[in-house]
């Protein structure tokens, strides 16, 4: 008797345990699908049920060049600050992990601080950081392609700093010793062990960097020029006034993208055993 | 293979000296083995022989070379690790080609001398493998391979095998030994483990709280320790404290009055090595001190029995016997009688 009463509530339990998953699931998942089937209805005007399915929407993003603009400028500036975040954050994971120096703590979290400080926050300050230098050096600054990058930085490095000092955390420091010991010097060193070595954590804070450029509105608002903006700033201006399936189109392949890469990094770099 | 030279080493953190005042030598195709308890400046003075550590004073030569100022990778040494640190992400046959690879060797003459390295260690045909896919002993193998790859002035090991578990590191004592020998390695290992130690080595070196306690042979440490640290770690001694009331004559807190070797004045402890003492039921004869005790605790440890016999109040003493069919056994509470001859008793005096 005990032991059937037993056997039924481990069986609830697992079902409570799967219910809660599966809504939970449903919950993130269930908008993400609205809007992949959205992109595909007939009628200009979302209602419910569909009229009929097209992919005259995905057509219309090649026909309005503001969406092939935002999502160059997107782009460019995503690899870019990627490129620079990853030269400025790996050796900032190196020293934060590896010396131990007065402020190391405060340091490591103000590497960390642009993830968690709001974008508008972070824009503001940008703005008026700008601002000062455009009035103080005489040069132009404000709404440039190298101020949007330089603002991209900054939220690029907490990803790389956090996933690379995760995985240089896991490194054998024996290892560069030993290589040290072979002949090889710092730099041999840092190449041809450290690097393979931390190599997932590279990957994974590079792909999160530049998917988090890639969106970024709040903050790239402050910072784009007349004229030239970023794709997740032409959806918003889109919307503002028009709302059509084009904007549901232009997500998809905005998902499709980043799911893609994150496909194919993890064919190379387990991210599960990163993050 | 070269000697190794080493004058005068300290490190100091603080005030704290890691290693005060080692000099030692070893010579071309030795075994040398440091050996103390943690933290006595073993690992530290072979750090500093690789070139981890700078040393705060003192000098390292090897071969004839001062290497105190040259970085680990100018330096020809080949260390073994206690982790091993074999390059997770290179083959086998890479981990063992990069010291080679580092000194810029043709790309034939890597592969012939890989090929014989890991021949060396029986290791042929797993150049392919990733070390992930070895076993401990087989990765500790790898390591071996990688060091001698590069033909060092000096093999370091690093207690290259507290990782393995306890059959398998008898084994590899033996063979990193044979391989030694054969090869005329000089060769400088650490470890805390006094059997292994004292299997390995041509000659031992008893560290403690960072300085040298004593440098011998093992029958030297053995029979003659020069101090009571020495005759503690290096095989077992029990201690009697007391005082020496006259030359050969010590006085044990306990009041025994006991015939001793060794000369000096003044308190000191008598150290006795348990299987060099006698146990029975009757009175021993012939022998220097004889006394009578109770037993208070015995152990069986297979081939041996160690007897806890309590001679006074203050004064017990451990009396190790092999097991042999018919032999005396004793039950604890027993009355038994204990002798030795006065050649077995060291004092050291405070």
């Amino acid at each position: 008797m005990a032991e059937a009463l037993a056997v039924i509530r481990r069986r609830a339990g697992r079902w409570a345990l799967n219910g809660a998953a599966t809504l939970a699931l449903a919950y993130i998942l269930l908008p993400l699908i609205f809007v992949i089937w959205l992109a595909f209805f007939r009628q200009e005007i979302p209602s419910f049920p569909p009229e009929g399915y097209s992919l005259k929407w995905f057509a219309a993003i090649l026909d309005q060049r503001k969406f092939v603009d935002g999502f160059s400028l997107s782009f460019e500036v995503g690899v870019l600050a990627t490129a620079i975040g990853l030269a400025l954050g790996v050796p900032a994971a190196l020293c934060l992990v590896r010396y131990n120096f007065t402020w190391r703590g405060p340091l490591a979290n103000l590497l960390l601080l642009p993830v968690v400080v709001p974008g508008v926050v972070l824009g503001t300050a940008m703005y008026v950081f700008h601002v000062e230098v455009e009035n103080g050096l005489d040069v132009d600054v404000l709404g440039t392609f190298y101020a949007l990058v330089s603002g991209h930085i900054v939220i690029v490095i907490p990803w790389v700093v956090r996933l690379v000092t995760a995985s240089l955390s896991g490194v054998d420091r024996a290892t560069e010793e030993a290589a040290q010991n072979l002949g090889a010097n710092p730099w041999v060193t840092f190449w041809r062990i450290t690097l393979p070595a931390i190599r997932p954590g590279i990957v994974a804070g590079a792909l999160f960097g530049f998917v988090t450029s890639f969106g970024n509105l709040e903050m790239s608002l402050f910072l784009v020029g007349p004229g030239r903006t970023t794709l997740p700033i032409v959806i918003l201006q889109y919307l503002e006034w028009k709302i059509d399936p084009t904007i549901a189109a232009v997500s998809v392949v905005q998902i499709l993208l980043i799911g893609t890469a994150m496909l194919i990094t993890d064919r190379y770099v387990k991210l599960s055993r990163v993050i | 293979m070269a000697r190794l030279d080493i004058h005068s080493l300290a490190k100091r953190y603080g005030d704290f000296y890691a290693v005060r005042d080692v000099s030692l030598s070893v010579a071309d195709g030795e075994f040398l083995v440091l050996l103390g308890p943690s933290g006595c400046g073993k690992t530290t003075t072979l750090r500093m022989v690789a070139g981890f550590i700078e040393p705060t004073a003192g000098h390292v030569k090897l071969g004839g070379t001062d290497v105190t100022l040259l970085p680990p990778w100018k330096r020809n040494a080949g260390m073994v690790f206690q982790s091993y640190a074999l390059f997770p992400h290179l083959t086998v046959a890479q981990n063992v080609a990069f010291g080679l690879e580092m000194r810029k060797l043709p790309r034939a003459d890597i592969d012939k001398r890989v090929d014989e390295a890991l021949a060396l260690v029986r290791l042929g045909g797993h150049g392919g493998r990733l070390p992930r896919q070895l076993s401990g002993g087989q990765q500790q193998r790898v390591a071996l391979a990688r060091a001698l790859a590069i033909r060092p002035d000096v093999l370091l090991l690093d207690e290259p095998l507290s990782n393995l578990d306890a059959k398998l590191r008898q084994e590899v004592r033996v063979e990193i030994r044979e391989l030694q020998r054969q090869l005329g390695l000089t060769t400088v290992m650490v470890t805390h483990d006094q059997e292994e130690a004292l299997t390995m080595a041509d000659r031992l070196v008893v560290m403690n709280e960072g300085s040298v306690r004593q440098v011998g042979t093992q029958r030297d440490l053995y029979e003659r320790p020069t101090d009571r640290f020495v005759a503690g770690f290096v095989g077992r001694s029990t201690f009697l404290e007391g005082a020496i009331e006259a030359p050969g004559r010590f006085r044990t807190d306990g009041g025994l009055a006991l015939a001793c070797t060794g000369s000096g004045s003044g308190r000191g402890v008598l150290a006795l090595r348990p299987e060099r003492l006698q146990v029975a039921a009757a009175p021993i004869d012939g022998l220097d001190n004889r006394l009578s005790g109770t037993v208070e605790f015995v152990s069986y440890l297979g081939a041996l029995i160690d007897i806890h016999v309590r001679l006074s109040p203050a004064d017990r003493l451990v009396v190790q016997i092999a097991n042999r069919e018919g032999g005396f056994t004793p039950e604890v509470g027993q009355s038994v009688h204990v002798a030795w001859p006065a050649s077995a008793g060291l004092v050291f005096t405070e």
